[in-house]
């Protein structure tokens, strides 16, 4: 390893997730940064530790034995900046997404603004909305206040008013949070939000700001058409912080190593994805996925604009067991390839929800967790596309917009048995529309690279095209109305090599053409029956660059939404076959 | 590497910290000998307020209201009293609506915390309370043998505990139960009918202790009266040799049984404590360890749920399982003699 550039930084990241905790190197090598090893260890957040240190100094341990390097000194505490002979780090970057979602209480003034601002707000982290208080409500001001001190709430956000407009309701609702707070144990006084008319903020300091613990942010809805819910991004990620270091030992040290700069993981993952967006094509979006035991989350850049959904609901750790309030065991079981009794699909969501770190160790137990991911993407999905402006939602056909490319990560996705398995997870969770790349994050250090691009932009840049994120394949997904087994698509392909291939996809198919990993080619794309390629419009088709991933090129007709078989034979049989296609 | 713990000791020092969720006023002294059903502190958890609108009730400004109020922050008032005016022709007043506490008096408005009994915070165990924990709560502490579950309704009650089963894996069905059993905590097995569940509330059973039970009956096991714990898991399952062994073979003991539900922050797990007299002070069970060859396990998932045998080594990298994913693993002797390989994170120390 040689050093290019002695003003250039090593960073140390330190990933504290539901159930592990991540210590990652980051370093210059031959003048670009290169993901160098990671240390795991079994998060600690859980008693009887109750404190994410324990964890934390494990994975440092480990990482310090695979490298070799010494990153911590005799006296125990991290040594910065990197010394001559190699040992310390120069930054340290934290994220966290371990601890249960924050007891979130919303209020606003009317429900479809306000107030959804509000909810959505909520939406953007590690967060249950468990009440929810408009100016419609019909209980009295002393059942709210009893509703918020039962709830016992760890942040309240209060929305309302745009900027210059209401403002004696949006005080009326902030004095209910306020008595409210005044009369919960000091101990337990949740953090307040205040997001409503700007105008009102010195007023709202004043009445509450010895009262309750407020942190007044940019009006969400500064006008009654637009909403800033970004705005509110790092303001609400300091709350989670500091709730978080007030409840979990362990924390505040983290947060002191990184400089104050802690995020929530998810609030990393949205910052890498937005980031993204702004360097890669800006007629496409860029989409993460993170499907995690404490969460799901979903991010969708364009151009630097960011849409954030965080899902504790669907997360596959201990709130599976509350999953079924969600979905039904039928939109689960129809993603199973094998014969899994109904009973035996409800029983592991309890088991799973008891020891949320366990694995399946049975191939039955194996297509149920695949299964449940799939269905997570689907819920989070749908959630999030909600929420996306109208010419990026397509229409109302309900299809994605363009990706490219779309990045996931999640222990699920990476301990997959092959790369095969992987990807159609994936394109059954996501079901993307005409032409992406889909890449996996190995290493699980995409949160990393969200905290690090804020010291230094060019870390992530770099480090994504290296084989720390793995390439799983161009993905074609060829739009059409044809029936099933009808030629939608002719396919020639020219690899750099000379190689050439041609290809017809039918209809309902998931086919695949063989292309090595870093490879490039040249697809000629002729659309049959006015199928829509994803190349300016149906029946449009034309010429393509193309690089090789794992799985080389894929064709996904299976339309969209994916058309599954109501007969359950015929259903698990297609599932199986799409496996086998890809190499499962 | 770290390994979660379970407990299922034939004798240990048993601990428990029992807090109240808000500060509150403890009812016991350091030294007093608890059963697990006393009460030993209590607060009101939930409050319930009311506000008055005195402004309105007089018909007068805010000002000229807050001039007519009587009462002040904290003053404790009875039904009937009256709080603010009198005011005008018709002299009229505000009254409390009902016993209670003003908790703000202003602004035109007085709010009041309504009198109502507080929340009691049982002892969870019978034993001595050995340390007081400023107004929240007590660490109570006995000696006995512990069993602990993956599932509680949320109640807590002791008393004499009747074997119902003779095998691990055995159904326990409605019609088993009759009124002999009024009082006693119930060894079952399977659940997987309701009526066993509302059968045992009729005759007044003290405790039910299952082996494991379907989940469609959940809601129903946490309606019932008497506190029922899932020793365990969902779905018909048979319960692991060694609770097994510790629980049938102490049929008429008293035992309590602590259905609370399984809290991974806090640490709190449903458990079963057979009382039981010992010489000295028995060791406080361990609730942190690595793993490490020769320990005694619990393996959570299958194809080898719910057995329990011995770490023979802790395997070098990663094993591929037989599903084809990659991750450390252990060998592991079952009971039989047969060693099979488990991932570690479906491993639980027995300790």
């Amino acid at each position: 390893m040689s050093r290019s550039s002695a003003s250039a930084d090593s960073v140390l990241s330190i990933d504290v997730g539901t159930i592990n905790t991540r210590a990652a190197l980051f370093d210059v090598v031959d003048g670009r940064y290169r993901f160098i090893a990671s240390g795991t260890a079994p998060t600690t957040v859980d008693a009887p530790y109750k404190d994410i240190g324990e964890s934390v100094g494990i994975a440092l341990d480990r990482l310090q034995a695979i490298t070799g390097r010494v990153i911590i000194g005799s006296d125990g505490s991290f040594i910065i900046p990197t010394r001559i002979d190699g040992s310390g780090v120069d930054k340290i970057v934290a994220t966290l997404s371990a601890g249960p979602p924050l007891k979130v209480i919303v209020l606003g003034l009317l429900e479809d603004l306000s107030l959804g601002s509000a909810h959505r707000i909520a939406e953007t982290t590690y967060a249950q909305v468990v009440e929810s208080i408009g100016l419609n409500d019909p209980r009295n001001p002393a059942a709210r206040i009893d509703t918020i001190i039962k709830r016992s709430p760890d942040l309240i956000i209060v929305a309302g008013g745009t900027n210059g407009g209401a403002s004696q309701s949006v005080i009326q609702l902030l004095e209910t949070v306020g008595l409210a707070s005044y009369l919960i144990p000091k101990e337990k006084s949740p953090e307040v939000l205040f997001v409503g008319n700007e105008a009102l903020q010195e007023e709202v300091k004043q009445i509450m700001g010895n009262i309750v613990s407020l942190n007044c942010a940019p009006n969400i809805r500064p006008t009654l058409s637009s909403e800033r819910i970004s705005a509110v991004h790092i303001p609400l990620a300091k709350i989670v912080g500091k709730v978080r270091a007030r409840r979990i030992s362990g924390v505040q040290e983290l947060d002191r190593w990184s400089e104050g700069k802690m995020l929530p993981s998810a609030t990393a993952f949205g910052r890498i994805i937005r980031f993204l967006s702004k360097v890669y094509d800006p007629n496409k979006g860029v989409l993460g996925v993170d499907v995690g035991a404490g969460s799901t989350t979903i991010a969708a850049g364009f151009s630097g604009k960011l849409s954030l959904g965080v899902y504790p609901e669907y997360g596959l750790g201990s709130q599976l067991k509350d999953l079924l309030a969600h979905t039904s065991i039928n939109s689960i079981s129809r993603w199973l390839h094998e014969n899994t009794p109904r009973d035996y699909l409800q029983d592991y969501l309890y088991t799973k929800a008891l020891y949320p770190a366990s694995i399946p160790a049975t191939s039955e137990d194996l297509d149920i967790e695949h299964a449940l991911a799939r269905q997570a993407m689907r819920l989070s999905i749908k959630r999030l596309t909600m929420e996306f402006s109208p010419p990026a939602r397509r229409g109302d056909q309900g299809f994605l917009p363009s990706f490219e490319p779309i990045l996931a990560s999640g222990s699920v996705l990476t301990r997959a048995p092959s790369k095969g398995h992987t990807l159609l997870m994936l394109l059954d969770g996501i079901q993307p529309a005409g032409i992406t790349t889909l890449v996996l994050d190995e290493s699980h250090i995409i949160s990393a690279l969200g905290s690090a691009a804020s010291i230094n932009p060019a870390l992530p840049v770099h480090v994504l095209e290296t084989s720390a994120f793995v390439n799983l394949g161009t993905v074609i997904s060829p739009l059409s109305n044809a029936r099933v087994n009808t030629p939608i698509l002719k396919v020639r392909m020219k690899a750099d090599d000379g190689n050439e291939l041609e290809l017809v996809v039918n209809q309902g198919s998931l086919a695949t053409l063989p292309l090595p990993i870093g490879q490039s080619a040249h697809l000629n794309l002729t659309p049959l029956q006015r199928t829509d390629v994803g190349m300016g419009g149906p029946g449009r088709g034309g010429r393509l660059k193309v690089v090789g991933g794992t799985l080389g090129i894929v064709f996904d007709a299976r339309g969209r939404p994916i058309r599954l078989a109501n007969e359950v034979v015929q259903r698990r049989e297609a599932n199986r076959r799409w496996l086998i296609q890809l190499g499962g | 590497m770290i390994a979660p713990v379970v407990h299922i000791l034939p004798i240990a020092t048993i601990r428990r910290e029992q807090l109240l969720p808000v500060p509150g006023r403890l009812v016991v002294r350091k030294g007093q000998h608890v059963s697990a059903t006393d009460v030993v502190a209590e607060a009101i958890v939930n409050p319930e307020h009311i506000m008055l609108d005195v402004t309105r009730a007089l018909g007068v400004s805010t000002a000229e209201a807050d001039r007519h109020i009587l009462c002040s922050t904290g003053a404790q008032v009875s039904k009937d009293d009256v709080l603010a005016g009198p005011i005008g022709l018709v002299q009229r007043v505000v009254r409390s609506p009902c016993d209670g506490q003003v908790v703000v008096a202003g602004s035109g408005q007085i709010l009041l915390e309504v009198s109502q009994p507080p929340s009691q915070l049982l002892a969870g165990l019978s034993g001595t309370i050995v340390d007081l924990v400023g107004d929240r709560g007590v660490v109570v502490e006995t000696a006995g043998a512990i069993v602990q579950g993956v599932w509680g309704n949320g109640k807590v009650d002791y008393g004499l505990l009747k074997v119902m089963i003779q095998d691990s894996g055995e159904e326990l069905e409605a019609a088993r139960l009759d009124v002999s059993m009024r009082g006693v905590v119930v060894l079952g097995g399977h659940c997987n009918q309701p009526e066993l569940l509302t059968s045992a509330a009729e005759i007044s059973l003290r405790a039910l202790i299952l082996t494991s039970i379907d989940v469609e009956l959940l809601p129903l096991a946490d309606t019932m009266p008497y506190p029922i714990i899932v020793i365990q898991g969902f779905g018909r399952k048979a319960m692991n040799i060694d609770a097994f062994k510790l629980l049938s073979t102490n049929d008429r003991r008293d035992v309590v049984v602590n259905a609370v539900r399984w809290d991974r922050y806090t640490g709190k797990r449903p458990d079963v404590i057979i009382e039981l007299p010992a010489s000295g002070q028995p060791a406080m069970p361990r609730d942190s360890e690595m793993f490490s060859t020769d320990q005694r396990v619990h393996i959570v998932r299958a194809p080898y749920a719910g057995k329990v045998g011995t770490l023979v080594t802790l395997l070098p990298g990663v094993s591929l399982l037989a599903n084809g994913i990659c991750t450390k693993s252990a060998q592991v002797r079952l009971e039989q003699g047969e060693e099979v390989v488990v991932p570690l994170a479906n491993l639980e120390v027995i300790a």
